[in-house]
This record gives structure tokens, C-alpha cells and sequence, in this order.
């Protein structure tokens, strides 16, 4: 059993390989909504809008939330668990902040007359950042079971495999994001 | 993670001895036979939903075939089964879309989506590659659950006052995107949505684990090279639907917004009811690009594999190795990677610029190229071959021959200039039943046929399967060669009543004939659902000197007759060779288990 266990090829884990190619799935959805949007873009009736500021500030906050899961791992490999429940709980604020001025975002825009209907534009502007944050929204969820599993007196844990794959997925929507943001700059 | 560990979900704690403590499994009912985790379990819940839904798709088109075969006639039954959707015994016209649309959705979603690649991948890739389990077992337990919750709320459509959804199974707005155009775009339409957006949940979590489970979990010495073809259809069909099945979503979501929350992605510049309606901008034929994207890979996840399936079955049942291994590799990497360039091929008619079309053309009929490839090989490996014509090896012949009388019209299809005549008419029709309608029905049955031994270790009743072979066999091609005359004629799919026409009355006789042909076929499934469940209890027993019985070098067959939960009972055995060592230096067989000997040929 030991020869065998030992003798099997040092391979990236099975769990990873799911999360890496779900995100991959994910892409393609943002895929075809992307070249729906640029194919749209070209034919009459295409309003332009602005970026509403409060996305600058959404952007910042998902950034910052990526390092403080970074160091929330950092922190579990070297066994220091205080630290890293507090990186841990700082991660999921963030990510809340983040969908909160999302919908702020949202409400401005409404406000400055981009409403969901007027104009197919801003329909796309909609689907695309409210999709995104649905994504971020799931992260939340994942990151608050996580933590709440972190004061479980029942059983240490030791297994790094889901702080890993958090880790994927949280750095997969802020990189999306990012891509979102500059897309929905420069094609609008 | 090793395979040892996936079973039990946390590192499993290793014996001074060296053997892994095998915690003993208390299994409840509900865990074994409900919830389970076990991939061998879990394809047979597909198998068994596929099945009703085939029942109920099938059901469907008979009712249809009614219409069209005899559209002077009523039919009194109807009204007790259907109440006021076929008032007098006649099929109310908008009933008649909505059988048409549930029979199109259920037969390519529920049945040959989900019953064939949700069946045959759960259950052959674990114990064909040598693995204790799927990746992930949880998700793959979820991956039916949202099946199952996808099938309920498709099914509860059905009940709905105002109907099921019927605007086709390709459901184009603007058609389906406003309610007030016919009942069919209703409620009906909503509860479509919902059950395919879980669909795809349940297509994306299944695809996922299908692909780790190859790439990763393969046992020692079982290289790519080595996978027996099955498993590199599945592989492939799984890749197919995770990257396409999320593009229909993002459809899918736009279309409820449209419907619901009023934007005018799919809408502009409509009038309906005298009302001139508000929303402007949006484009229809967007919503063709976005859905033909998922739809033409669908036919190849619907497609591939039977193709995988087949070949394993026509390499075993003729004692020789499959011709071109490689090639029939290559041919599935090269069908998969052009299936995502020819979506607009179903759409030269819808208005789109005809320059574009002649590139859909070019990589269309590409694709006619890996298909002839696969062909050849598999004729090439009947050739002079000692074949056993056990039931799954004449459902697998007759794959391969619907495969080439269906494929032949795609060519004619494939052509802009052509499609223009046979765009929507009965021609498309016969050309998709039989090349992914029925060939893949039947790939589907040799798989249950070839396989039912290793699921219930028990064989099924031959001369059963034979007449349900000779009889669906027949009837296939009874009911749709006469099509591509209708087709070729100009008579268009999806109406309701051709008698009106003085062009197509002549098909009068015609219709009648195949519609007969339908219900007989249909009667002869009920062979095989008697079959199926009769030999699950009373069957000939698989014994342990037969446990192999069709004499295949695959690894499913070195697990016990009745594999528990982790499949081998000791050691996942090592992988010497690659799966088609048939008639090889005077022996019948060697398993892929069995090292290569120090006198042996190189093959």
C-alpha cells in the first residue's frame, strides 16, 4: 500500500484541477457575454455610458481582499490560527464591502438615468457586473463557512486543500473583475 | 490526493503493515441507494431517469405521429389522457408545438445528454481507468440532485393550465420571449428556463469530475495512450459541455431578463395584439449565435459517445484490435475542436451575412473528414474479424450504419447554397434522427447491453434484445428514409397538417406509413424496459468463472461481480498494455492487467 501510495506520480490534486477548470467554465460564460456585448456594440442604437467612481473603489477593496487571503494562507501553513481566522474575517468584509459598492455603484448609475431598460448598453453594463458579483456573492458564502468551520473545538484541522482552493477562486473573481472593469472601459 | 483518500474524504491512516484500515461501511438505505456518493450507483439513477424520460419523449412523438399520419381522424383516448388539449380527439394546434418542443428537449437534453454520457461516464470511467471513485463523489452525487430537480420542474410543466413551453426546443425569441404571443410562451416558457439553467449546473458539475477523473485518478501504468476509446470520448464530450453548456446559460439569463425585467436584448421593434411594444435595439439572431454555440457541440456531447461506446464494443466483439487507435484519438480531438467553429451552419437562412457563411461551410464540411476516419475504422475493424453478434454488437453495427446514412445527408446540408431548399424541412429531420437521434439511442443500447452484466451481474434475455435490435433497426429507417423524399419536396417541419397543400397530398399514404412504423417501434421499447427490469431479479446470474463473459482486456472486468464502494477489493491493479490486445500471438485476449512477457511480439 505504502510502495504504492508512493509510487504514484506527483500530480496537482484532483479538487484543484475541478476548481481550475470550473473557473474555466466560468470564462466562457463571461466569453459569450463579452463578444454578445462587442457584437452588439457595432450596430445601431449603442449608448455610451461612464464608469460610475464608486467602481475605482470596488476594484481597490477586491485587490486588498486578495492579499489578506494570501496571508490568511500564509498564516495557516506556519500555524499561527489567530492570524489566521483575523485574515480570514478581514477577507469576507471585504468581500461584502465589495458587492455593497457594487450596488451602490448601481444605484448611481440609476440615478444619472442609465436604467436597466433604456438602452441594451446599459442592460449589458447590468448583467455583466450583477453576474460577476453573484460570483463574488458565492466566494462570501464559501469564506463565512470557512471561517465559522475555524472555531470548530471538535476537530483540529489540518488540511490546507480548501484554503487552497478559496484562494483560487478568490484570486480568479478579482482577476475577472479586473478584466471586466477594463473591458467595460475600453468598449463602451 | 490518492485514491484511497477521495473514498474517505480525509488522509487515511496507514497500517504498521502497510495495509490501509478499511473502516467498515454502514450504508442505511437512503445513503446506499438515495444520496449515495458511489459512482456506480449514480449512473444507474441516470439510467433509470433516463429511461422514463425516454418513455415520456417517445410517448410524445407518437401522439404527434398521430396528427400527422391521420389528420382526418380524431382519436377519443386522446381527450382522456390530455383533457381539453385534444378536445374531440383532435390535438389542439398548440398542444401539437408543445409535444413537438418537450419531445425535442427531453429526447436531446434528459435522454441523450444526461442518460448517455450521465450513465456510461459515471460508471465506466472510474473502472476503466482504475480508480476508486469520481474525484469528487460529493459533487458527482450533486451533479444527479440538480438532475433530478432539473427533471422535476420540466416534468411539472407539463400541468401547467397554460402548457409546456413550445416554441421548439431551440426556443428563439422573440417567440419565446413574450408571453402574450401564445400560451406556450407563458408559464411554461419560465419553468423551460429554470429546468435547463439546472441542467447545466448538473451537465457542469458532472463534466468537471469526468475530466479530473481522467487526467488525474488514472491507476499506475495507465497512460493516455492506454485509455480504452470509451474513455477518451467521455474526456471529450466532458470537455465539450463544460466549455459550451455556460455560454447557453449566459443565453438562458438574458432571455429571463427579457421576459421579465423588461430589457431588449433579443427584442426590437415588435407588434403584438395591434400593441406596439417598447423595446428596441435587440437582435434575435443573437440569440441564434449564443444558443447554436452550445447546440452544435451538444450534438457532438450527444454523439461522442456512442462513438466511444461502439468502438469498445466493435473491437471486442470481433477478437481484434481496433484499426488506427491513434487515429480514432486524433478524429475525436479533431471532431471536438471543430465543433466549436461551425455554429452557424444552422443559421444560413436567418439573415446573417451570407460571407460568413461560406467560412460555417468550409469547417462543416471539414468535419466530414475525422467522421469518414471514424467510419473506415471501425468498418476496417470488422474486416475479416471472427464477430460474436451479441445484442450490444448489432446495436453497435447499427450505430455505425445510421452513423453513415445519416452523416451522408449532412454533407448536402453543410452547403449554404443547398441548406437554402432544405433549411426546416423534413429533410433536416431525417438527417438529425438518424445521425444523432437514433444512432445514438442505439450506441446507448449496445452500452447497456455490453455492460448490464458488470452493473447487475446478470446477463440479459437474448432473444428479447434480438427482436428489440432487428425491430428498431428496421423501423428507424422505415420511418425516416422516407423523410428526405418528403424533405427534398419541400415539406416543412413542425406543421400541424400538410392536407391542405395540393403539393404535398401525394404524401398523404406516406405520413400514415411512417406514423404506423412509429408506434410499432415505440411498442418494441417496451421489450427492452421488460427486459431490463425483468433480468435485474430473474436474470441468468453472472458466475465467477464467466465475470468476464464477453472475454473483454478492460479493467471494469477484474472488480468483483458485484464491486462494492471503491470498486477493487484490494489493490487497484497495475496497467501493463493498451486495451485491444485481441487474437495476439494465438491468444484470444490478454487483459490489460497482465504483464507484457519477455517473448511477446510488439505491437
Amino acid at each position: 500500500m505504502i510502495a504504492v501510495m508512493k509510487q504514484e506520480k506527483k500530480t496537482i490534486h484532483p479538487l484543484k484541477f475541478i476548481m481550475w477548470a470550473g473557473c474555466a467554465s466560468i470564462v466562457m460564460m463571461f466569453a459569450g457575454l463579452s463578444s454578445a456585448y462587442i457584437v452588439k456594440r457595432n450596430q445601431a442604437n449603442w449608448l455610451s455610458f461612464d464608469i460610475p467612481v464608486i467602481f475605482y473603489y470596488s476594484t481597490a477593496v477586491i485587490i486588498l481582499s486578495s492579499v489578506t487571503i494570501m496571508l490568511s494562507r500564509k498564516a495557516f501553513i506556519n500555524r499561527e490560527m489567530k492570524h489566521y481566522k483575523r485574515w480570514l474575517f478581514l477577507t469576507t468584509i471585504l468581500g461584502i464591502t465589495f458587492v455593497l459598492l457594487q450596488y451602490l455603484g448601481f444605484k448611481q448609475l440609476w440615478a444619472s438615468g442609465i436604467t436597466l431598460t433604456r438602452n441594451v448598453s446599459f442592460s449589458f453594463l447590468y448583467i455583466i457586473v450583477g453576474l460577476h458579483a453573484v460570483h463574488v456573492m458565492g466566494g462570501v458564502v464559501a469564506l463565512v463557512i470557512m471561517y465559522l468551520k475555524s472555531f470548530s473545538r471538535r476537530r483540529k484541522n489540518y488540511n490546507q486543500i480548501y484554503i487552497d482552493l478559496m484562494n483560487t477562486y478568490w484570486h480568479f473573481v478579482d482577476l475577472l473583475w479586473i478584466y471586466l472593469l477594463f473591458f467595460l472601459l475600453l468598449i463602451r | 490526493m490518492n485514491n484511497e483518500e477521495v473514498l474517505h474524504e480525509k488522509p487515511l491512516v496507514v497500517h504498521d503493515a502497510g495495509h490501509a484500515i478499511h473502516e467498515h461501511h454502514h450504508q442505511s438505505f437512503i445513503t446506499k441507494y438515495i444520496f449515495s456518493q458511489d459512482h456506480k450507483m449514480i449512473s444507474k439513477q441516470y439510467l433509470l431517469t433516463g429511461i422514463i424520460w425516454a418513455v415520456i419523449g417517445g410517448f410524445f412523438s407518437v401522439i404527434f405521429r398521430l396528427q400527422l399520419g391521420f389528420p382526418d381522424q380524431t382519436f377519443p383516448f386522446l381527450e382522456d389522457i390530455f383533457g381539453h388539449w385534444a378536445k374531440g380527439g383532435r390535438l389542439d394546434t398548440e398542444f401539437y408545438y408543445a409535444l413537438v418542443t418537450m419531445h425535442g428537449t427531453i429526447l436531446v437534453f434528459f435522454v441523450l445528454t444526461a442518460g448517455l454520457s450521465g450513465t456510461f461516464s459515471n460508471f465506466l470511467i472510474p473502472l476503466q481507468v482504475g480508480a476508486r471513485d469520481m474525484a469528487s463523489p460529493f459533487l458527482n452525487m450533486l451533479s444527479y440532485w440538480f438532475f433530478f430537480l432539473a427533471s422535476i420542474v420540466m416534468f411539472s410543466s407539463l400541468f401547467l393550465q397554460t402548457g409546456p413551453a413550445s416554441g421548439g426546443w431551440t426556443i428563439y425569441p422573440p417567440l419565446s420571449a413574450l408571453g402574450d404571443a401564445m400560451d406556450g410562451s407563458k408559464g411554461g416558457m419560465d419553468f423551460w428556463l429554470t429546468s435547463i439553467a439546472l441542467f447545466i449546473i448538473s451537465v457542469l458539475l458532472g463534466g468537471l469530475n469526468y475530466i479530473t477523473t481522467v487526467l488525474n485518478m488514472r491507476t499506475k501504468g495507465m497512460y493516455m495512450t492506454r485509455l480504452p476509446l470509451t474513455v477518451w470520448s467521455f474526456l471529450f464530450t466532458a470537455i465539450l459541455g463544460v466549455l459550451t453548456f455556460p455560454v447557453l446559460l449566459s443565453a438562458v439569463v438574458l432571455l429571463l431578463f427579457d421576459r421579465h425585467l423588461g430589457t431588449s436584448f433579443y427584442l426590437s421593434d415588435i407588434v403584438i395584439g395591434g400593441k406596439i411594444l417598447p423595446n428596441e435595439g435587440g437582435s434575435p439572431i443573437l440569440f441564434q449565435h449564443l444558443f447554436w454555440f452550445l447546440g452544435h457541440p451538444e450534438v457532438y456531447i450527444i454523439a461522442l459517445p456512442a462513438m466511444g461506446i461502439t468502438s469498445e464494443v466493435i473491437s471486442t466483439n470481433s477478437r481484434k484490435p481496433i484499426f488506427g487507435y491513434m487515429a480514432m484519438v486524433g478524429s475525436f480531438f479533431a471532431i471536438a475542436s471543430l465543433s466549436f467553429l461551425v455554429w452557424a451552419h444552422h443559421m444560413f437562412v436567418s439573415g446573417m451575412n451570407p460571407f460568413l457563411g461560406s467560412f460555417f461551410v468550409l469547417f462543416t464540411l471539414l468535419i466530414a473528414v475525422p467522421s469518414a476516419i471514424k467510419v473506415f475504422n471501425w468498418l476496417t475493424t470488422l474486416w475479416k474479424g471472427n464477430i460474436h453478434f451479441t445484442p450490444g454488437m448489432l446495436f453497435a453495427i447499427g450505430f455505425v450504419s445510421l452513423f453513415i446514412s445519416g452523416g451522408l445527408t449532412g454533407i448536402w446540408l453543410g452547403n449554404s447554397a443547398l441548406d437554402l431548399h432544405l433549411h426546416d424541412t423534413y429533410f433536416v429531420i431525417a438527417h438529425f434522427h438518424l445521425v444523432m437521434g437514433v444512432a445514438s439511442m442505439f450506441g446507448m443500447f449496445a452500452g447497456v447491453y455490453h455492460w448490464y452484466p458488470k452493473m447487475f451481474g446478470r446477463f440479459m434475455n437474448h432473444t428479447l434484445s434480438y427482436l428489440h435490435f432487428w425491430i428498431s433497426f428496421i423501423g428507424a429507417y422505415f420511418i425516416f428514409w422516407p423523410m428526405h423524399y418528403e424533405g427534398l419536396a419541400g415539406m416543412p417541419r413542425r406543421y400541424y397538417d400538410f392536407s391542405n397543400w395540393e403539393s404535398f397530398k401525394m404524401f398523404g399514404g406516406l405520413n400514415e406509413f411512417i406514423s404506423i412504423t412509429a408506434i410499432i417501434v415505440f411498442a418494441a421499447q417496451f421489450l427492452f424496459i421488460f427486459n431490463f427490469f425483468y433480468s435485474m431479479y430473474k436474470g441468468r446470474k453472472v458466475t465467477e468463472r464467466n465475470k468476464n463473459p464477453w472475454h473483454s482486456t478492460t479493467m471494469e472486468w477484474t472488480t468483483p461481480i458485484h464491486p462494492p464502494h471503491g470498486n477493487w477489493v484490494s489493490e487497484i491493479p497495475e496497467v501493463h498494455r493498451w486495451p485491444y490486445d485481441y487474437g495476439k500471438d494465438g491468444r484470444d485476449f490478454i487483459a490489460q492487467t497482465e504483464p507484457v512477457g519477455a517473448d511477446e511480439s510488439k505491437h
